[in-house]
């Protein structure tokens, strides 16, 4: 029997398997990206390419598709470790398996969350943002979109054995998200019309943390509960 | 104390008890929401601004505390159930999301209803009913992973933590008026101060509210039984309940 391992280095090991495996599918690292860029630009499309539309509603359009892409991402969170068994070992491990999901949660926004903040300069400045704009929805892509990765984390981990999972997922998780899409958006907006955001930046802080904290509790809780249930 | 709480983790001698008391539920409901009906609709005097249109009050103040009720008993029930996995709380909680899911719908349309008149028109993007129909959707979600996990103890304690996680809610619900600067008034009653209200137009609102917990109480009783009987079917007590009843 070895010894159990620090928890740093449980975190830090799972860190580096899940982004190596990652990296092994690309494919699927830009599909969620392609999506995003897509999902902006049906708006211009559907609604209208008018500058002061796109001025007024762009960061909500960004932010609205960049929960969606989050959200087509959050089944295979687990998924392909569950059906490999891996997921079943990770739990049966004795480091806390609240490290193990942060790990996880970490990896799923690293490829997601992160890339799609990168992405929003470029979608900012096809929906006729002002810089100031821009740098703001990116902030707030910034401390918005890790939560959207850590409330999701519960989602996939409640339906992690299901055969319905993805659908079943987007209504499990889309209401949690409301809160953060209202914030995030509202940030944007409030700035563009002269108010004070710092009152809005901090509650998105302050739902990070909360979700820091609590999320991957309740994603261990549910894993569990998915293992002994399959 | 110890004895007791033991008691309520028996689906038996809660069927029973259950069994004794709905007989008064319902008839209380049935009286209390008769008199505030008639109270509420017929003498009540008509308000100085909304003319006779804000009666609906009488069925939609009700519904909107059962709402937000329901959501809580079901939260207090997932922490039992998680904490000390009793059979009960599941039952419950299985019961009471489709009645909670019916009256947050129920609350949102006579919301809708009421505001047409009031407000010129059937919905305000405003944080409450907004962070109700939040509410509404996370009943939604309990109701679908209920149905969506085949074995019926881990569907349980999946929808325990998904309830939990959702309880983030109703302290938005709540305060919402309070915390914005919203359309929608703020609460009518407060347990620290007498309502605004003439006390002709909230004494019967206190009736009405009265009665639909005692409603949603009958209600959630038979469904509860009527869970306990489904999940029990194969004990002793429950086929001696069925053999007494079918020989009669």
């Amino acid at each position: 029997m070895s010894m159990p391992q620090s928890i740093s280095s449980v975190f830090m090991a799972i860190l580096r398997r899940d982004m190596l495996l990652a990296f092994r599918r690309r494919q699927d690292l830009a599909n969620p990206l392609v999506f995003f860029v897509i999902a902006v630009s049906l708006f211009p499309l559907g609604v209208s390419p008018e500058k002061s539309f796109l001025a007024e509603a762009g960061a909500g359009i960004v932010w609205v598709a960049a929960l969606l892409a989050t959200l087509l991402s959050l089944d295979g969170l687990f998924r392909s470790d569950f059906e490999d068994g891996s997921l079943e070992q990770l739990v049966l491990s004795p480091s806390p398996l609240y490290a193990i999901v942060l790990a996880k949660i970490l990896v799923h926004w690293l490829v997601t969350g992160l890339p799609l903040i990168l992405l929003s300069p470029i979608l900012g400045l096809m929906m006729y943002l002002s810089s100031d704009q821009i740098v703001l929805l990116g902030l707030t892509l910034l401390l918005g979109t890790p939560v959207l990765s850590l409330v999701g984390a519960i989602g996939a981990a409640l339906t992690v054995g299901l055969r319905v999972g993805g659908v079943l997922i987007s209504l499990l998780v889309l209401p949690l998200y409301i809160p953060v899409l209202i914030f995030g958006a509202g940030t944007v907006n409030a700035a563009a019309s002269g108010l004070s955001v710092a009152g809005y930046l901090a509650l998105l802080g302050a739902f990070f943390m909360l979700a820091l904290v609590l999320a991957p509790l309740a994603a261990a809780a549910a894993l569990r509960i998915s293992m002994t249930n399959s | 104390m110890k004895v007791w709480f033991y008691r309520l983790g028996s689906p038996k001698w809660f069927y029973d008890i259950a069994g004794r008391c709905l007989p008064w539920l319902a008839w209380s409901a049935l009286l209390l929401i008769a008199i505030g009906t008639v109270w509420g609709l017929v003498f009540a005097p008509a308000d100085y601004q909304q003319g006779n249109s804000f009666r609906i009050m009488y069925i939609h103040v009700p519904t909107a505390f059962l709402a937000q009720s329901c959501y809580l008993m079901m939260a207090v029930a997932a922490v039992i159930s998680l904490v000390w996995k009793m059979k009960l709380c599941d039952l419950v909680i299985v019961a009471a999301a489709p009645l909670g899911a019916a009256f947050t719908f129920l609350a949102l349309f006579t919301g809708a209803v009421w505001g047409k008149p009031t407000w010129g028109t059937w919905w305000v993007w405003d944080a409450r009913l907004t962070a109700m129909l939040i509410l509404l959707f996370l009943y939604f979600g309990v109701i679908a992973l209920q149905h969506a996990i085949q074995d019926k103890v881990a569907s349980a304690r999946a929808t325990a933590v998904l309830i939990l996680v959702g309880v983030v809610n109703i302290p938005i619900i709540k305060y919402s008026v309070e915390w914005w600067n919203t359309l929608h008034q703020p609460p009518s009653f407060k347990l620290t101060e007498k309502p605004a209200m003439p006390s002709e137009m909230w004494l019967p609102l206190l009736v009405m509210v009265l009665g639909f917990y005692c409603f949603f109480a009958a209600v959630l009783f038979m469904r509860t039984r009527n869970e306990i009987l489904d999940r029990e079917r194969r004990t002793k007590w429950v086929r001696e309940l069925v053999q007494k009843v079918s020989s009669r």
